[in-house]
């Protein structure tokens, strides 16, 4: 797991720049009921990264399967494949610096196209595809970008208010180099209506940090007769490079 | 006008929703055959130094109920001090170690199961060695961003006193949220509580 795929790169071991946690969703936001009651109430301790925090694992191309990053078959019985609109997803992981991350493991998962989720605490009216499994993953690669094939999900309903959808998403678990990079986050469609009615997505207060959740169609990456393209981009926490700093270390 | 800094915001957190199992841990949800085993629930092997432990967790929301469907990952230091990561400049932590793992935590009774080693101590920025200490990072339904934490051992009083975290923490009756209690059978019980009285602390770290 330690291993590093890019080792002509030079680790690095700056501490990350601070979050900011008025563009992230603050913890307690009661129109998402849920986080009433599973909110912090004291205030976080605030500490400067240790070696606890700088380190984190990255991990091996070789954990991935053929088809990890292909959620219309990864499920499928041989020779048929999930139902729904084929798209590709695809972008790169970057880091506040604009520095692409390689080596970044993502994780996705998400409903089919009717909005069911394959899970047994899920009740949903909406049927199961038998082709369907809704879990994917894929490495970035040496210049932090990443690719894979689903079919876009549908919308959802939660009993949180009387009548509240998600809109279509995907959700996302992204590793950068760092335990303190951990990030959870979900992915919207441009153009979907429902983004803007979603208590979830409204827990974050700047409509830029939003749009920033948005995938952009693109029709340039589209293939032709098989499927559509959306571009998201990922951001994690950037790294303060100790400039002169590390020359006393001898790096 | 001056330059501008070209920086980018980091991506939003949203929260993991309930169906994180679906992506992280697909096989114990039901989900077979796509991978072959969920990734980081093993993380030793026959070979791997240092004294084995079982750390059970368990997360609360603030009416004292336990979360049946949150997520913890840990990450944690060899028994020598060293991370298995590539950013770790020490010397090469033991190849039969992980450091990483993750749990869901379980359907019925909220509890989740690791079983690790024992860390051994890591600097401090300043070269003071903190405390044996694994990160907790949790991520649930309800949760927006995935909460960071800590926990401690009990029988290390001299390390925990001069630990330069937990000496941060201004309100001294906090602390021991962050030190785990032994049980009858030996396995190390670490109770998270996310609001009320007995508050975990959490970091921004």
């Amino acid at each position: 797991m330690s291993a590093d795929p890019f080792s002509n790169r030079k680790p690095e071991t700056g501490a990350f720049f601070q979050r900011d946690r008025s563009w992230h969703p603050p913890a307690f936001t009661p129109s998402y009921k849920t986080s009433v009651l599973r909110s912090p109430q004291k205030a976080l301790l605030s500490l400067d990264n240790t070696l606890s925090e700088i380190t984190g694992p990255v991990f091996d191309h070789n954990i991935l399967g053929e088809l990890d990053n292909d959620l219309i078959h990864n499920f499928a019985r041989p020779g048929e494949s999930a139902i729904g609109p084929r798209i590709i997803v695809y972008g790169r992981v970057l880091d506040e610096r604009g520095k692409g991350v390689p080596g970044a493991l993502l994780e996705f998962w998400q409903a089919n196209a009717g909005g069911r989720y394959r899970h047994k605490k899920e009740g949903y009216l909406a049927a199961l595809d038998p082709n369907f499994g809704g879990c994917g993953r894929t490495i970035t690669d040496e210049e932090g970008n990443y690719a894979f094939r689903t079919i876009q999900p549908g919308p959802y309903p939660w009993p949180n208010g009387v009548n509240d959808w998600r809109p279509a998403h995907i959700h996302f678990s992204i590793f950068g180099h760092g335990f303190a990079q951990r990030l959870i986050t979900q992915m919207y469609f441009e153009g979907d209506p429902m983004i803007w009615q979603c208590p979830i997505v409204k827990t974050i207060n700047d409509p830029a940090a939003i749009d920033g959740l948005t995938a952009a169609l693109d029709r340039e990456a589209t293939i032709p007769m098989d499927a559509r393209a959306y571009k998201f981009d990922i951001v994690l926490r950037g790294r303060r490079s100790s400039l002169f700093e590390n020359r006393l270390e001898g790096n | 006008m001056a330059q501008s800094l070209d920086r980018l915001k980091e991506s939003a957190s949203q929260t993991a929703g309930p169906y994180v199992h679906i992506g992280m841990t697909p096989n114990f949800c039901g989900i077979t055959g796509v991978y072959q085993e969920d990734l980081g629930v093993t993380m030793v092997n026959d070979k791997t130094r240092g004294e084995r432990i079982t750390v059970r967790a368990r997360v609360f929301d603030g009416t004292g109920t336990a979360l049946k469907d949150a997520l913890i990952e840990i990450w944690q230091a060899d028994s020598d001090g060293l991370y298995n990561s590539p950013s770790e400049m020490r010397g090469e932590a033991d190849p039969n170690f992980t450091g990483w793992g993750r749990k869901a935590t379980d359907m019925d009774t909220g509890e989740c199961v690791f079983e690790t080693i024992k860390p051994g101590r890591v600097p401090f920025k300043d070269g003071r060695k903190m405390a044996p200490h694994i990160s907790f990072w949790i991520v649930a339904r309800g949760i927006n961003i995935g909460l960071q934490t800590r926990m401690y051992f009990p029988e290390e009083e001299n390390a925990n006193a001069e630990d330069p975290v937990l000496a941060r923490i201004e309100h001294r009756l906090r602390v021991p949220t962050l030190i785990a209690r032994r049980a009858d059978d030996g396995a190390y019980v670490f109770d998270i509580h996310l609001q009320g009285e007995n508050e975990t602390v959490f970091f921004d770290i």
